[in-house]
């Protein structure tokens, strides 16, 4: 099988993976360990593999890895930092937002990508960034509820993802 | 405010951090050495006989390890049905067999070196079908010439199977003949139902492999482990003790993964690789491959007084479980007896016949059989209602069950069996209704609403419902503690957290049993070599039937710790209790040791391990209550119903856990609203799905979401641990029947068929323009 290297920045650190053409990001991710990258769809539908490329949202399923070639990846993985928890984190915790906790990783991400760009969202604003993640398990309000309450808490994230 | 210090707080979930972290705690997350990836080759038609197989190229195919087809494997017929031994459910099942009975039925399995070599291996095998005339109406199903779907000779339990009938029940109490002739007004109707699709977001997976003593180990996304591992056991023809079922975090279940649906097949490609193998179905095959909720049609008939009191009640029902039997008669048993005994009457008949169509396959999904009954139910007693010119909510006020009530039609009608009579020990139904009325806004909006004139009315609509907590003298579990020596303890219990919190709620009984706080407890839950016997979670039982025996085994551990921390302390047991990680004594002058010094003491010094065990089920079903009610605006252009705020108010017993019950109704009302108004899985008429993806299947989004109002009516529930019944399923329910009677409120016209599209809205109101004076349509009996 034909591979080749790919060099990415993830989570922070530096990497250089060996792929094959046709893998798809969210393959990839899963194969290299991380596990909080969820397969839901493989349709770009559910949201459950999102992670931020370059800061903002995407869903894995649909990339190609060799498509992230010198960009920056940031999964669930990499958002607590020194052994605490980005506020989102918490926040999702206190309001009951996480159920299975299977599409969790995702709404974080994306909402993680929100509050970077606008610390102080509407109610509107984060249900537009959540309708892109299917939950079965919450009715949203909770998630939403949490999203709003770690906007407001004013806390500054602990990692910084954009450029 | 709880008199508690652990139960009714609401804790984080003890398995917050690593989900919200993205930790590797589902079934997927474990790379095995050498795993192979399994297919499982789907039918392409709707009912065949297999006449020629050929497998040799998928064979000789570079990298594919495993081939299997009927010819290979057991032939034990059986149920996927995760129930308690012996199933109710037909055993008309098998791992593979030479026939298939629907679109997406086994044909063979492979395991391979990736998912593409898989995939290449199905294409490779070569299959001749004799392809037999298939059934696809469920109304034609017993018509006599109708294609037998289960002609072989070897399955069992099935109830007429000539004619297609997996199930048949018929009960009833009182008599309803004379109670409709006490009736003054009598109301019969016809509803339709449809095949909702249990979407969880994690889809159905297993994963195989044989341990370095040669027994096969399944890690599975299951409800059920147990039973997995007695069912695997006997389909692969091994001893229960070979098998080792494994259930880490589930990504939801909402009743699809009381299932032992891919458990035999992925054991059975590892035991013939003789490696690790998974199968994981994709979303389309999660779609239609795996199960769904019942179709029924529904004929529900009600007598009432003028004054409201119901008279008699009767449900006659239709329903299919597809090409298999899993939960048919036990679905569709709970859509009458746990439906009609929400009203009063003496009276009540049901009667269902659940028929074999060859049709993807029906089972469990959370309320099990309720929500075609009440979306039946509670539209006819709205109807009445608006007939007799009595408020609904007035007309629930005299009719519905109460405080000290036997439902005898429970004692008629239980798992598959007759089953025993349920006493209303606890209700909060009354308030339920009161609070969630004002909630909505109920007096105001149903005088002032509807103005009909304009294009996009209003109207408000209500429904009450119930359900059970576990199933009575069926359901049981059992737990385990042991101290540790910092003064914490270790919870083994085999129930199967899957996703809804039992784990916290679990800890949080454990903890306030034993005087510790929450970060005391370490849990362990669902292995079935690790943790003691559960039935595994369905039925609404976990809290009630594992969080009894979690109490229990506490209560012992706990007299324990106070042996030894008396003889530290120098003072009787009796006057000793157990608070904040400490045991001291009550009284003037108090003394005190801590736990830790005690688990210290009873392990160096007394040389004894702090532990033990307690089994426990109950021979009631406590019903948790439900009041739904709705506001939704109509266009009368489009036929679009908008829900603009859902209020339901629940009575779970104690919250354990306030913030995880509200989560728990409000998932419920969300796959409620979903049921109401956009979900069906559709096929299309050779039995193929059409829209077997999250694009064409809408479940509802966070955007789509109407303002949901959440209450707790908590009473105390004597047979359940510190008054706790149950909460997951009760919710799901109302919101068909709330809507469905907001439509009403709003724009005159009756809709009684699920899900209600806007097509159906407009259709009723053109008929309505139509014939204004059947604008309500007429009783079909008045006397």
């Amino acid at each position: 099988m034909k591979t080749m290297e790919l060099r990415l920045t993830i989570n922070g650190s530096e990497r250089t993976w060996t792929i094959a053409p046709g893998d798809l990001l969210l393959d990839v991710l899963r194969r290299e360990g991380y596990f909080g990258v969820k397969r839901g769809c493989e349709r770009g539908e559910c949201g459950a593999c999102a992670v931020l490329l370059d800061g903002k949202p995407i869903n894995s399923c649909l990339m190609f890895a060799a498509q992230v070639e010198g960009r920056q990846i940031v999964t669930i993985e990499g958002l607590a930092h020194e052994g605490r928890l980005d506020p989102l984190q918490e926040a999702f915790l206190d309001h009951g937002a996480v159920q299975c906790g299977f599409c969790t990783p995702g709404m974080v991400v994306s909402a993680k990508a929100l509050l970077d760009r606008h610390p102080d969202p509407s109610e509107d604003q984060v249900r537009e960034v959540l309708a892109g993640h299917f939950c079965r398990c919450t009715g949203y309000k909770k998630p939403v509820e949490a999203v709003l309450a770690a906007a407001a808490a004013g806390r500054k994230p602990a990692v910084e993802v954009l450029p | 405010m709880s008199e508690h210090a652990v139960v009714g707080q609401n804790l984080r979930k003890v398995d917050g951090v690593k989900l919200v972290t993205g930790g590797a705690a589902f079934t997927d997350d474990i790379h095995l050495p050498g795993m192979l990836i399994g297919k499982i080759l789907p039918s392409p038609h709707a009912h065949a006989r297999i006449r020629r197989i050929d497998t040799a190229k998928a064979r000789a195919l570079a990298g594919v390890h495993a081939v299997l087809t009927y010819r290979d494997v057991p032939r034990v017929p059986h149920t996927t049905a995760g129930q308690a031994w012996p199933e109710p459910s037909p055993y008309d099942t098998y791992l593979l067999d030479s026939k298939v009975r629907f679109v997406g039925d086994r044909v063979a399995a492979v395991a391979a070196e990736s998912r593409a070599i898989a995939e290449r291996a199905l294409k490779l095998i070569e299959v001749d079908y004799d392809v037999l005339p298939a059934v696809l109406d469920m109304e034609q199903a017993m018509a006599p010439g109708a294609a037998v779907i289960h002609d072989e000779p070897d399955s069992t339990k099935i109830y007429d199977r000539e004619r297609n009938i997996a199930g048949y029940i018929l009960r009833e109490i009182g008599n309803v003949e004379e109670g409709f002739r006490a009736a003054d007004y009598i109301l019969e109707r016809e509803f339709r139902t449809q095949r909702q699709q249990h979407a969880m977001l994690e889809p159905h997976i297993s994963i195989a492999w044989l341990d370095a003593d040669g027994r096969l180990v399944i890690r599975s996304s299951t409800q059920v482990p147990y039973h997995c591992r007695r069912q695997v056991a006997m389909i692969l023809q091994l001893p229960v003790s070979r098998v080792h079922v494994i259930k880490p975090r589930i990504g939801g279940g909402f009743g699809g993964k009381q299932e032992m649906l891919l458990e035999d097949i992925t054991g059975a490609l590892a035991l013939a690789a003789r490696r690790p193998v998974k199968i994981e179905y994709t979303r389309e095959e999660e779609f239609y491959m795996a199960r769904s909720r019942h179709p029924q049609i529904l004929r529900m008939k009600m007598g009432a007084r003028r004054d409201g009191t119901v008279t008699a009640s009767q449900l006659t029902v239709l329903a299919t479980t597809g090409a298999y039997g899993s939960h048919s008669t036990t679905v569709q048993g709970n859509t009458g007896s746990k439906v009609l005994p929400l009203y009063r009457t003496a009276n009540m008949r049901f009667e269902c016949h659940v028929v074999y169509t060859n049709m993807p396959v029906a089972g469990a999904f959370r309320g099990y059989g309720c929500p075609q009954g009440f979306f039946a139910q509670e539209t006819v007693v709205d109807e009445i209602a608006a007939e007799l010119g009595i408020d609904p909510l007035e007309f629930h006020r005299r009719n519905v069950i109460r405080l000290g009530d036997v439902d005898r039609l429970s004692a008629q009608l239980g798992e598959g069996k007759e089953g025993l009579p349920r006493v209303v020990r606890s209700c909060g139904l009354p308030v339920c209704m009161e609070r969630a009325a004002e909630a909505i806004g109920w007096p105001e909006k149903r005088t002032s609403l509807p103005s009909r004139d304009g294009v996009k009315p209003r109207g408000v609509g209500m429904a009450c419902t119930m359900q059970g907590s576990g199933i009575a003298g069926v359901d049981w579990a059992s737990a385990f503690l042991k101290m540790n020596e910092d003064g914490s303890f270790y919870l083994q219990v085999g129930a199967s957290d899957v996703g809804a919190g039992a784990d916290t709620v679990l800890s949080q009984i454990a903890a306030e049993a034993l005087g510790v706080t929450l970060d005391k407890i370490v849990i362990t839950s669902g292995d079935t070599d690790i943790t003691p016997f559960d039935v595994g979670a369905y039925a609404s039982s976990t809290t009630i039937i594992s969080g009894g025996a979690v109490k229990k085994a506490a209560e012992k551990v706990r007299a324990q710790v106070l042996q030894v921390a008396g003889k530290m302390l120098d003072a009787p047991v009796e006057r000793l209790e157990c608070g904040n990680n400490e045991i001291f004594t009550t009284g003037a002058e108090r003394k005190s040791v801590s736990m830790t010094a005690v688990a210290l003491q009873a392990m160096y010094k007394e040389k004894m391990q702090i532990m033990d065990g307690a089994s426990h089920f109950n021979t009631d079903s406590p019903p948790p209550f439900c009041a739904t009610f709705a506001e939704v605006e109509v266009d009368t252009e489009t036929g679009q119903v908008q829900v603009l705020h859902l209020a339901t108010a629940v009575d779970p017993g104690t919250a354990i856990n306030p913030m995880q019950a509200e989560g728990q109704v409000e998932g419920a009302v969300t796959q409620g609203l979903g049921y109401a108004l956009t979900e069906e899985l559709v096929l299309d008429d050779g039995g193929r799905p059409v829209n077997a993806n999250f694009l064409d299947y809408k479940i509802f989004g966070a955007k789509d979401m109407p303002k949901l109002t959440t209450i707790l009516v908590e009473t105390d529930e004597p047979l359940g641990p510190f008054g706790a019944k149950s909460i997951s399923e009760v919710p799901i329910n109302g919101p068909a029947p709330a809507i469905a009677n907001a439509i009403f409120h709003a724009v005159g016209v009756r809709i009684r068929k699920l899900p209600i599209r806007p097509a159906d809205v407009l259709e009723a109101l053109r008929a309505a323009k139509a014939a204004p004076a059947n604008m309500t349509e007429e009783v079909l009996v008045t006397r």
